[in-house]
């Protein structure tokens, strides 16, 4: 079978005894332990300027973003973009309850859509699991609640997170999938964004909206 | 993939001689290697980050064997297939056989340099099923009937009218009358073209950035989401992938993702870093039914416990090539086969042979700036020295070349006396270049001068025209930036 034999060849290489029990548990150990490396200052700060740095490296990477005190205006924000972008008052979410709390689906004025999106949704909306400062990313993961297709398929997508979920580092956030989900689990899909689509294979000139979303929106809630 | 590389000296001749390709060229250093600076410059750890990612590297190779195993388990038990390929043949019929159970007509690709490595899209191609590249620069290429010049940037060799010829001769059913000399017109007509391609694709085919042992997770890093329309839409998604992708945690991964956007094209985070587990659970409206994983050894395996094993560190950031003064002269397709610049040059010889590669090494003016950018501190010059060692040794270097590259190799490994005795060199050759402005055969740099055909120096070396000229630009510029490494001797 290949694999055994691509398996002992590295052993041979490498000159080690698959039987060797001093490097199965230097490699369970890490495994087990999952020790962290350097993990940058930058983002070691209190919750404001937490949040603060967070606003400022999301409009670094070229999205755009707004900080609202609760989540009843968290819908008002919604509309906002959709009319100053000029959009529909058209809207796919998924069965996030956070985001049914936002009483879209009870607005006439607002057309939603539910489930995953079939490429035709000129905006989507969705709520991160969480933010890292440090780099302006949000997080989140497949799941009725958010389908991963949201995230891609519209060219405009407008997160939803909660001030008390970002934090300073990737490392933190994943702490919390490993306590969610269990140690060595994950979700099927966990995608980091950090801004809007891009490209710049032309003459490595940048552009905007390659084949996700052309504009990133994001809202900061609380 | 089909080599050139035993032609080296010829592309490179040809690649001089190429003035679209030259023109194409200068776009190398003006995109990246500014942004990778200042971007390196912000974050006081990023010298302590390149340390580890190098140390996490090295702990991995020692216990690849064990990682595999851990991974493949976690892989298993998340509801997907890990399938081992020892060769590129290997590895295509395992993509072909996947794709003939899923009915594929159609698969979507994301960018992977290991399925050109394996020549992935003619085999499937032959047997009736299309691939589609949908990374906008491989996109350019398949159109073009090309190969990537660049690991990470595919069609840096491409000029932006050459785009729009393309997009003419290809895309007849679009109004021959459109406005295309907007470079974003180009991207919202590729937009356009590939949307329909996700939607209706069967396979979706990606390379893997990462693979992590704790979780049995592949990691996949883009700016333009194409990979993920690529692994979320079909029904079956497969990730092809090398050995040596794998790293032990989450959290180490973490550190490399710190040194790779950072590295690659100046970006903090690139824009979509995506972390896939198995097939979609129950539940999951979205997402592939099927999830299969195909590592490739192809020589990987025997790399280990070789001096050339600090290769296998390599994250493709594409850093020591966006820096590499020889890459910036003949662009990537001189080198031959899938892998160009300083990290090729060390690794295709190691996977196709010292034999048919063995110009490559020479392809360097021991400069130092790829070691200097790479964010897992591979020595690359003192690898590109072993390859060149070995082919001393075995005699394949013409015996002319031969008596040369002792004198070279002596002269190499001693930089400080190396710049001194080419300066002294220099100075009289731009008496006997004097002229011609050119001149072909350099004394002590035969194998080297033979496809260089570099200008003649007024009375300069490399190193210091290149520091005058580094430091011209600073003037101009106003930048603060020290020359490279080893500039200025
Ligand atoms: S050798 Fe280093 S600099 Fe070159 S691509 Fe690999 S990791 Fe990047």
């Amino acid at each position: 079978m290949s694999r055994d034999a691509i398996l002992a060849r590295m052993r041979r290489s490498l000159g080690v005894h698959p039987g060797d029990v001093t490097r199965r548990a230097e490699v369970a150990d890490r495994l087990t332990r999952t020790p962290r490396g350097v993990v940058p200052a930058r983002g070691q700060l209190a919750r404001e300027e937490l949040v603060r740095l967070f606003l400022d490296k999301t409009v670094a990477v070229q999205a755009s973003c707004v900080r609202v005190a609760s989540p009843a205006e968290s819908k008002t924000a919604v509309l906002d973009y959709l009319r100053g972008a000029n959009l529909p008052m058209r809207i796919r979410i998924g069965a996030d309850r956070r985001l049914a709390a936002l009483g879209l689906e009870a607005d006439p004025l607002v057309e939603d859509g539910h489930g995953p999106s079939a490429g035709d949704d000129l905006a989507c909306l969705s709520h991160a699991f969480g933010g890292v400062a440090e780099s302006g990313t949000l997080m989140l993961h497949s799941g009725p609640d958010n389908p991963t297709t949201l995230n891609f398929l519209p060219d405009h997508h407008i997160v939803v997170v909660d001030a008390d979920d970002i934090y300073g580092d990737y490392e933190t956030l994943l702490d919390l999938v490993r306590e969610t989900y269990g140690i060595g689990e994950m979700p099927r899909t966990v995608n980091f964004i950090t801004g809007p689509s891009r490209s710049a294979d032309i003459e490595q000139t940048l552009l905007l909206g390659a084949h996700g979303p052309r504009s990133l929106h994001v809202i900061v809630v609380g | 993939m089909h080599t050139t590389s035993p032609r080296f000296k010829t592309n490179a001749h040809e690649a001089l001689d190429d003035a679209k390709l030259q023109r194409a060229l200068g776009n190398v250093p003006k995109g990246f290697i500014a942004k990778r600076k200042k971007v390196a410059d912000a974050l006081p750890e990023f010298e302590a980050l390149r340390d580890a990612s190098r140390d996490i590297k090295s702990h991995t190779l020692k216990h690849l064997d064990l990682y595999l195993e851990a991974y493949e388990k976690k892989v298993i038990a998340s509801g997907g297939h890990v399938h081992w390929a020892e060769s590129a043949a290997d590895a295509r019929a395992i993509i072909l056989d996947i794709c003939r159970k899923a009915n594929a007509r159609t698969i979507t690709k994301g960018k992977s340099m290991i399925s050109e490595e394996i020549g992935l899209n003619d085999h499937l191609a032959a047997n009736g099923i299309v691939p589609v590249e949908t990374d906008l620069g491989e996109y350019i290429i398949q159109m073009r009937g090309e190969h990537p010049s660049h690991i990470i940037a595919p069609a840096i060799h491409v000029n932006k009218d050459e785009v729009e010829a393309d997009f003419r001769r290809v895309h007849t059913h679009l109004d021959p009358a459109r406005d295309l000399t907007e470079p974003t017109s180009l991207l919202a007509e590729a937009r356009g073209e590939l949307r329909a391609k996700f939607l209706a694709a069967d396979v979706g085919l990606t390379g893997a950035n990462f693979l992590v042992a704790e979780t049995g997770t592949s990691v996949i890093v883009t700016n333009e989401g194409n990979g993920d329309l690529t692994q979320i839409l079909p029904k079956t998604h497969i990730v092809l992938a090398s050995l040596e992708k794998i790293v032990p945690t989450l959290n180490d991964l973490s550190q490399l993702l710190r040194v790779l956007a950072r590295s690659a094209t100046g970006q903090e985070m690139s824009v979509y870093t995506t972390l896939s587990t198995g097939p979609k659970r129950s539940g999951d409206p979205d997402g592939p039914e099927n999830y299969h994983v195909v590592l490739l050894d192809n020589g990987r395996s025997s790399m280990l416990g070789s001096e050339f094993e600090e290769m296998l560190r390599c994250i493709r950031c594409g850093a020591c090539m966006n820096h590499c003064p020889v890459y910036h002269a003949v662009g990537g397709h001189a080198y031959g086969w899938v892998y160009p610049g300083p990290m090729g040059s060390v690794l295709t010889p190691s996977l196709i042979g010292v034999d048919k590669a063995g110009h490559l090494p020479n392809a360097s003016t021991f400069c130092g700036r790829c070691e200097s950018v790479c964010p897992v501190r591979i020595p690359l010059p003192k690898l590109m020295r072993n390859w060149r060692e070995r082919e001393f040794e075995r005699h394949l270097t013409p015996s002319v070349q031969r008596r040369g590259l002792s004198v070279w190799a002596t002269l190499a490994t001693r930089p400080r006396l190396y710049r001194l005795v080419t300066r002294l060199a220099a100075r009289s050759l731009a008496l006997l270049g004097r002229g011609k402005g050119r001149f072909r055969k350099l004394p002590l740099a035969g194998g080297w001068t033979d496809f260089r055909d570099f200008p003649a120096p007024e009375g300069e070396t490399f190193h210091a025209a290149w520091a005058k000229r580094e430091k011209a630009g600073r003037e101009k510029t106003g930048r603060k930036e020290t020359g490279p490494k080893g500039a200025g001797a």
